[in-house]
């Protein structure tokens, strides 16, 4: 019996095979050509003596049609949001609008040199300046910088001007409260910026309790770092009770901002209470993910943090002319150089305009609905831990499929044969065998009936047939890859005397028989 | 709005489902007082068109099609059309952190090509792929030889580019390391002797630049003695990528530092570009960010797996190596095709032009009558000229006729007065090097 006659979305196809490039390489092939030169020609070997590099190993030689189908061929194995629905919960993968990618590319805003004259760089400032006011009109925030170049270097930036602030009242303290159910940067923040960490638990709902969280906050404690709506995609409906409590004791509520997705044209941090938070351009406001990175992590924050944002801060000068400000006495400095990713700017900027406050406000509004419009759909055959209601994502477990012997993981597996991208596995960790689905708002109604469609499915396989689960997935180009092998005996580069490359010799027989 | 894709009767649909009488029951969790009641003070939206129309008038306000002399840390070099070919395919720059290695092979193989072509070009065992620029990547380096060594000081050539040496002191502030300073001599390599007597039992690392930031390559085996001797790791930060297709690598490197963005990656008023920490096998475990690795599936077939993931926050939480999550994936990626692109030879021949490019600006500067400092040591595509005029005069005057002209370096390097750094790539044409050296002339 084929098991996979119901699955709609997905079907086999022809994927080509491809080698490493430099399995594809020999002497002599080339895919540049460089101008003739204007100048006379140099001999290295005088200019640079013993510094001089007599040849490049073994970088590839290839001719550029062999490029264009290598990289071609490996893109197809990527599954992409261009593909189809992604819900990988908290990384909020929507739509990359096209345009955002046309406008970035653009000669003078592509070819602008970090360093060139001001005057000459007035468009590439002004882009900054109406991100930076519209990012603080939908955070609610007073101040902001656009340098963090991710969500985790946004995190690093905001805990140093907590640092730097609280240094300034006489005593920087010495922890940080984060939630059991907080993404695992933010530990890893608080500890680069040198602070230790102290776990806050979740209560019944999922939420911050508001009890452990009077016990736990003295003058010791720098900042609360809460990620709102948090992690199980519920909002703190105390929000401003805990800012209240920090404050009281002198200590400072950190945003993660990362579900921003849930919020943006609802409600705005500022105003419940926050004193500092990050944004994910590369989550909320679209910027593609590119298979890691980049991102672009600004930091917005309240009146009092001011001051200390890493220089430069963008100015409008006497003359009404844009530029950048270095004299800022009580700066935490630099966190990274130059302006930030200004591509990311860019783009974040296009999209915001492409909404505007009617399409930012629908598209919150459609996101929260995706994720509720599951969730209920999802909720009779798999376990809600928590009955909380959700914003724009939804955490179900694997409770009822786990003594079958079927995992989120496996269950994950499963979904690709359907034609979907696996959901968040595992995390958040207060949940144990946790399936976080984000649909965003990119998904239609036709879309998000075929995953809870898929989903159920395989829940009624996890009774029936759970071999095909744990098998999963079966049509992919690898089957389960082996991950404690990889890290037990690491190979982390081609090598041209590789048991590797004997294989790949088999595989460019096979290519060339076909 | 045009990326939304539900009509209203299926939003209508929808909350029928869901048992909600409107939207607004979904929202319900907020505090009636924290939501917001009225439109976002932001401007109404745009059609596509009114956004294309709007860029190109800000590109328009930059400067477009300008000569530039202008390196420093981001260098003008051509970026073949392949690479934006390939890197626009939505399979790559809409996918996410390969998390699913069995649809994620592309992004995993790539990235794997990606960290062999940097040990090659670096001479070190493994790289990651990536980090977020140069500048951090070097702060992350210092602090990656603190864990090795379990020493805490650092030491920093002051010929190493003044915003990542900015970077370092914030990164170091609070991870008690402190950062000591070391000048460079009349040749513009780092002083050797200062830095011997800046090197004690405590200090964990030393981090030069080579080409540095006055473009001058530094002799890292000296360098490399000195620091060894005393039991400290050598960190060599590569700003300008184009070099290592002429010059020789680091090989006495203990971690390799490197800023890629020379290899395809767009000048794009400084970013986003493209970190890397390349290091010998025995340190890969106190490396941050992500690595792939090679393995085999269930029936034998190679493939390819973010590795060694114990070293990350999303695992070790505050005892990780770092708390870099999002990376510079695509902008790898851009890396990868180029170095495939120019390969083996290309880069040797892209390498020679540069250096013939610069020889010739050099020249002809010092014959139109401006001091060439830092002789008597090999240059890469840099150059440092000392002026009777104010760069920033000339540059003025060379901005007239579309040029930028070289990068002041009387802010950061007072001393060296009426100097600046001046930049030459395959891109610059003989033209603009003349017009050039007539401004500086004066």
């Amino acid at each position: 019996m084929n098991w996979n006659e119901k699955i709609r979305k997905a079907t086999t196809h022809i994927s080509q095979n491809e080698v490493l490039i430099f399995e594809r390489s020999s002497a002599g092939k080339k895919a540049y050509q460089l101008p003739p030169l204007d100048v006379p020609e140099v001999d290295p070997e005088i200019l640079l003596g013993e510094q001089m590099r007599e040849d490049l190993g073994h970088m590839p030689e290839v001719s550029e049609i062999e490029i264009i189908r290598h990289f071609t061929r490996l893109s197809t194995w990527n599954y992409a949001v261009d593909h189809g629905m992604y819900p990988l919960g908290s990384c909020t993968m929507k739509y990359n609008a096209r345009v955002n990618e046309f406008v970035a590319r653009l000669m003078g805003l592509a070819e602008a040199h970090p360093y060139q004259p001001e005057r000459v760089s007035q468009g590439a400032l002004l882009i900054q300046r109406l991100l930076r006011e519209q990012l603080l009109e939908i955070t609610g925030m007073d101040a902001i910088t656009l340098q963090p170049a991710a969500g985790a270097h946004g995190e690093l930036t905001g805990i140093l001007l907590v640092r730097a602030y609280l240094e300034s009242q006489g005593n920087p303290r010495k922890k940080i409260l984060i939630p059991d159910s907080a993404h695992g940067t933010n530990p890893a923040t608080a500890a680069m910026a040198g602070y230790t960490v102290e776990n806050l638990k979740s209560n019944s709902a999922g939420m911050v309790d508001i009890a452990s969280l009077e016990a736990q906050v003295n003058e010791d404690v720098a900042a609360l770092m809460l990620t709102n709506p948090n992690t199980l995609g519920v909002f703190e409906q105390e929000i401003h009770k805990i800012a209240d409590v920090l404050h009281a004791r002198g200590a400072l509520l950190y945003m993660d901002g990362a579900n921003m997705n849930a919020l943006v044209g609802k409600a705005r941090p500022g105003d419940f209470g926050a004193d500092v938070m990050h944004l994910n351009l590369h989550k909320t406001f679209s910027t593609p993910h590119g298979g890691g990175g980049p991102g672009s992590g600004p930091v917005a924050c309240k009146k009092i943090l001011e001051p200390f944002l890493p220089i430069p801060i963008l100015v409008t000068k006497p003359d009404g002319t844009l530029g950048f400000d270095y004299n800022r006495p009580q700066s935490i400095g630099r966190v990274r150089m130059f302006y930030g990713n200004f591509g990311m700017h860019v783009r974040a900027l296009a999209y915001i305009m492409a909404n505007g406050p009617d399409g930012l406000r629908q598209t919150t509004e459609d996101a929260v609905l995706n994720a509720n419009y599951i969730r209920k759909g999802m909720e009779d055959s798999y376990d809600l831990p928590y009955r909380t209601p959700s914003m724009h994502e939804v955490v179900f477990s694997d409770r009822l499929q786990a003594p079958r012997g079927i995992k989120t993981g496996d269950i994950a597996k499963r979904l690709i044969d359907y034609g979907f991208h696996p959901y968040t596995v595992s995390f958040p960790l207060i949940v144990p065998g946790a399936m976080m689905i984000e649909p965003t708002e990119s998904e239609s109604k036709a879309s998000l009936d075929m995953f809870i469609e898929a989903m159920k499915d395989i829940a009624e396989e996890a009774e029936q047939h759970p071999e095909i689960i744990l098998e999963a997935p079966h049509n992919t180009r690898v089957s389960r890859l082996d991950e404690t092998a990889a890290a037990r005996k690491p190979i982390l580069r081609w090598k041209p005397q590789s048991a590797a490359g004997e294989e790949a010799q088999q595989a460019v027989a096979v290519d060339a028989r076909a | 709005m045009r990326y939304l894709p539900k009509s209203e009767s299926d939003r209508e649909v929808m909350l029928r489902e869901i048992g909600a009488r409107s939207i607004d029951d979904l929202f319900a969790a907020i505090p009636a007082e924290y939501r917001l009641k009225r439109d976002l003070n932001i401007p109404r939206a745009y059609a596509e068109s009114e956004i294309v129309e709007f860029f190109r008038q800000r590109a328009a306000e930059s400067a477009q099609g300008y000569a530039t002399f202008l390196g420093a840390g981001a260098y003008s070099h051509y970026r073949p059309v392949v690479v934006d070919s390939l890197v626009s395919r939505g399979e790559f720059f809409t996918a996410y952190t390969p998390y699913q290695p069995e649809i994620a092979q592309g992004t995993l193989q790539s990235i794997f090509e990606f960290q062999t072509m940097i040990c090659e070009l670096t001479g070190m065992d493994v790289a990651n792929a990536s980090m977020y620029d140069g500048s951090t990547g070097a702060a992350e380096a210092l602090m990656m030889a603190a864990r090795i060594t379990g020493r805490h000081k650092s030491v920093v050539a002051s010929s190493v580019h003044p915003e990542y040496r900015e970077v370092i002191t914030t990164y170091a502030r609070y991870q008690g390391m402190p950062v000591a300073t070391v000048g460079y001599s009349k040749n513009g390599r780092v002083d050797l002797e200062a830095l011997d007597k800046a090197i004690d039992n405590e200090t964990a690392g030393v981090l030069i630049q080579s080409p540095n930031f006055f473009g001058t390559i530094e002799d890292v085996v000296a360098v490399g003695e000195i620091v060894h001797k005393k039991g400290a790791l050598l960190i060599v930060s590569i700003a300008e990528a184009v070099s290592l297709g002429i010059v020789r690598p680091p090989a006495e490197a203990d971690i390799v530092s490197m800023e890629a963005q020379s290899f395809g990656v767009p000048l794009g008023f400084g970013g986003p570009y493209c970190g890397v920490i390349a290091t010998r096998d025995k340190f890969v475990r106190q490396m941050p960010g992500r690595l792939v690795g090679e393995t085999r599936d269930r029936n034998g077939k190679r493939g390819f797996v973010l590795t060694l993931s114990t070293r990350e926050q999303h695992i070790r939480r505050e005892k990780a190596t770092s708390n870099i999550c999002t990376n510079q994936g695509l902008v790898a990626l851009m890396c990868c095709i180029f170095m495939t692109v120019y390969g083996r030879e290309g880069l040797k021949d892209l390498a020679k032009q540069n250096l013939a490019k610069a020889h010739y600006g050099a020249g002809e500067f010092k014959k139109a009558g401006a001091t060439l400092l830092f002789e008597g040591a090999p240059r890469f595509n840099e150059f440092v000229v000392q002026t009777k005029t104010d760069p920033y005069t000339i540059n003025d005057k060379l901005l007239g006729q579309r040029i930028i002209g070289g990068f002041p370096l009387k802010k950061l390097y007072p001393e060296l007065g009426n100097a600046s750094l001046w930049c030459c790539t395959e891109t610059t044409s003989k033209a603009s090097i003349d017009a050039a050296a007539k401004e500086v002339a004066l």
